[in-house]
């Protein structure tokens, strides 16, 4: 039977058939539903990590105990996983151990573009990259191959593209390896310096072996066309090469660490112009000209930032694009806002009034950036908030502490913010930190985490609470407030940037998205009260127009959480919560 | 066959999603080779958002790009202005006639532009329709997604009717099927 299958879809069905038993990991865009779809076969063990780290280092024990285990996570995710992912390369695995890093050229939902291809390089690892759905459930099945066969661990990238495009794929019966037996082997596993130097030597035989598998393997294949032109490429460009030139001769590459150095000069020399064509940086590029292999174009033509497309190597290679007409006038923008009745809301509104520093991190509050709130000063990384808020007011003093916030969510607190609230207490801060806990990992599409009562599997487990936490790292200062209140809020906020000592607000109402959380009878403008002031437009609703001098409210978008009727002094907002 | 290309364009929460799956599932039931490409996360929460339909014979990219769509369904009007572009030369745009204000223009930084429709009929084949009256007269304003597949059924003339409401029974859930049957026929008949 053939399915249409998202890439994220499709590696899960590879774990599936290939057997995995063992998925952990933390959601990020664009790899998250790769571990949702995992979770949804009773034959595979599923879960959400409060990290990357926590994930990798979970699976490094399932393939410890026997079996086949995975993580998948985004490209800024890998960073946090970098530490144990380095040190397995050296010891290896007994289970198979695969990792999807997915890459965001482009940004679609992400603070930067790096290439996790250099990781792979770096940390002496195989890595293949699959072009669509089919392949993504294919790769996985031979990643588990590579895995055991080379007694490695085995990364899998994808990029935007691959994960959110689907394709038909014929799905394929569950194999069931048996576990490995386990045995203790302190040469191999612990990583003290005496074995390591040993297991270094080990890592750079395996490297030399897959060097060797690489020349030879059919993960790496030559379409060979009109050899006027030939193009060296992989992953989700592969097809945008076929789109644009389905003529042209073509060197695809599935396996992208480590390449291949003499299937590759012989291409070059079946070809009178060599193209790379790789998204981001010229890794395939560099280790061919450092091969001393032709290439006649590359991060020349096409640059190494943002996604390419079809057009895009058209235009690189001096074709003709097809025609388009334009819009001979300038439209607007859409950027993302907070949804209608977002809890993040309110809370913005009182931080832009205030004026405070606001140290920002990763979650649909970034959006607290835009206009017309525009109410944070930075955004860094997971957890930075608070480290940030720490060294900004230890160097601008008291002062700045009563000026100045972190911002950070539930999830992204679990992540990486604890031990942030650790040093606050450790190194006697005053900065303040503002925890938005809206019962749900938000901008990722609602994935459970510690604090939410559940798991990955909708089992019922115990709630962490934020305020124990915090309280049990040495904060005397915690109190809990609800954003919707504004008044209170704000009362909240100014009492505890004026303590002299560090303390935590927990700003607490689930995510209007939430299946639970039911809409309001949508608000209505009275226009004779409306004196078109225009107080109800800085909350930044989506749901509010501004027409002829008053303000209105769109019905189809309103879910009645009355902001907008806090903001009004002259009870202009009728229906929705009373308040 | 020759590979067609349509975009779904909206604003996110309109519920592009689903109609870009109704499309997938007639497609695969029809024998096509088929492939879609959608975004997922931050730019979903308010913002443009695009899905990417592809079918033939053999279809390569998953992503359309300027110049190179058969079809635009658009959810909004200033949606259709922002990704005209992508239209082929004879390619035909449909477009819901609804008004979302983005973020800058409710914030006074820029103007919901005036004589979109009108602009856009001049530049190029155009179907306009009011799917948020035809959603409330099937029962829903929800339902404006699948009374614009009803839109480009009509044009799709290569795939018979049977197969559409086979795909709606499919996707959506049983309480609610009756109320979208009925939307995709004011789609349909628009």
């Amino acid at each position: 039977m053939k399915k249409l299958l998202l890439g994220n879809q499709a590696v899960a069905r590879g774990l599936y058939e290939a057997g995995c038993r063992f998925v952990s990991s933390y959601p990020g865009t664009p790899s998250t539903e790769i571990t949702e779809f995992a979770a949804g076969y009773d034959e595979v063990y599923a879960e959400w990590a409060p990290n990357e780290k926590v994930a990798v280092e979970s699976a490094v024990g399932a393939s410890l105990a026997g079996a086949r285990s995975f993580c998948a996570m985004k490209h800024v995710g890998f960073n946090v996983a970098a530490d144990p992912m380095f040190t397995a390369s050296y010891s290896g695995v007994n289970g198979g151990l695969v990792v999807c890093v997915a890459d965001d050229p482009g940004m679609h939902s992400s603070q930067n573009e790096q290439d996790s291809r250099h990781y792979a390089v770096a940390a002496k690892l195989p890595m293949l990259e699959p072009s669509d759905s089919r392949e993504c459930r294919d790769f996985v099945k031979r990643a588990y191959e590579l895995s055991e066969q080379f007694d490695t661990p085995a990364l899998l990238r994808t990029c935007t593209r691959v994960a959110h495009s689907q394709c038909l794929v014929e799905l394929h019966d569950r194999v069931e390896p048996a576990l490995k037996p386990y045995e203790k082997n302190p040469r191999k596993n612990v990583a003290a310096p005496a074995n390591a130097v040993l297991r270094h030597a080990e890592v750079e035989k395996r490297m030399d072996a897959l060097r060797a598998f690489a020349e030879t393997t059919d993960l790496n294949r030559e379409e060979m066309g009109d050899t006027a032109l030939g193009f060296v490429t992989s992953g989700t460009c592969y097809l945008y090469v076929k789109e644009a030139f389905p003529e042209a001769s073509v060197m695809k590459l599935g396996l992208i660490n480590p390449l291949p150095v003499e299937k590759l000069r012989a291409f070059a020399e079946k070809v009178d112009r060599v193209i790379v064509v790789e998204e981001l940086d010229g890794v395939i590029e560099r280790h061919m000209r450092m091969h001393g292999i032709r290439v006649d174009g590359g991060k020349d033509l096409f640059g190494c930032q943002g996604e390419l497309s079809q057009n895009k190597i058209r235009r690189a290679m001096g074709v003709a694009l097809p025609q388009a007409r334009r819009y001979d006038e300038a439209v607007p923008g859409r950027p993302p806002v907070m949804c209608p009745g977002c809890p993040h809301r309110g809370l913005f509104t009182v931080l832009s009034k205030l004026k405070l520093t606001v140290l920002g991190d990763i979650g649909c509050y970034t959006l607290g950036s835009g206009a017309p709130l525009n109410a944070v000063d930075s955004v860094l990384c997971m957890g930075a908030s608070i480290g940030m808020a720490h060294g900004f007011t230890k160097i601008l003093g008291e002062e700045a502490a009563r000026r100045s916030v972190a911002v950070i969510g539930d999830s992204t607190f679990m992540h990486s913010g604890i031990t942030g609230v650790v040093n606050l207490a450790y190194n006697k801060s005053v900065a303040t930190v503002l925890v938005l806990d809206n019962s749900i990992t938000g901008m990722t599409g609602h994935q459970q985490n510690p604090t939410t009562g559940l798991t990955l599997k909708n089992e019922p487990t115990y709630p962490i609470k934020i305020e124990d936490i915090c309280r049990a790292s040495g904060i005397e200062r915690v109190r809990v407030v609800d954003p919707q209140d504004m008044a209170a809020t704000e009362a909240a906020i100014q009492e505890e940037i004026a303590a002299d000592a560090p303390s935590v607000i927990i700003v607490r109402r689930p995510c209007a998205l939430l299946k639970y959380v039911k809409a309001k009878p949508p608000l209505a403008v009275d226009p004779d009260r409306c004196r078109g002031c225009k107080a109800c437009m800085k909350v930044g609703c989506p749901a509010i127009r501004f027409t002829d001098g008053k303000a209105s409210v769109d019905a189809t978008l309103c879910v009645g959480c009355g902001l907008c009727a806090q903001m009004c002094k002259f009870g202009a907002f009728e229906g929705g919560e009373d308040k | 066959m020759k590979t067609t290309s349509i975009m779904i364009v909206g604003v996110g929460g309109q519920g592009t999603l689903l109609a870009s799956k109704l499309l997938g599932n007639v497609l695969t039931q029809q024998g096509y080779d088929v492939k879609l490409s959608e975004v997922h996360g931050m730019s979903q929460r308010g913002g443009s958002v695009v899905t990417y339909v592809r079918y033939g014979d053999r279809v390569y990219s998953p992503i359309v790009d300027e110049g190179e769509a058969d079809y635009i369904l658009s959810f909004e009007l200033l949606e259709s202005a922002r990704w005209i572009s992508y239209l082929k030369q004879d390619g035909v745009l449909l477009t819901n006639t609804q008004k979302t204000w983005p973020m800058p223009v409710i914030t006074g930084a820029a103007s919901y532009p005036e004589g979109i429709l009108e602009k856009l009929s001049a530049m190029a084949d155009v179907q306009a329709v009011d799917a948020l009256a035809l959603a409330e007269q099937a029962g829903s304003p929800k339902a404006v997604n699948v009374v614009l597949i009803g839109v480009l059924s009509r044009r799709m003339s290569d795939i018979p009717e049977s197969a559409w409401l086979q795909a709606i029974e499919q996707t959506v859930p049983p309480r609610f099927l009756e109320m979208n049957l009925k939307a995709f026929r004011l789609g349909r008949e628009f």
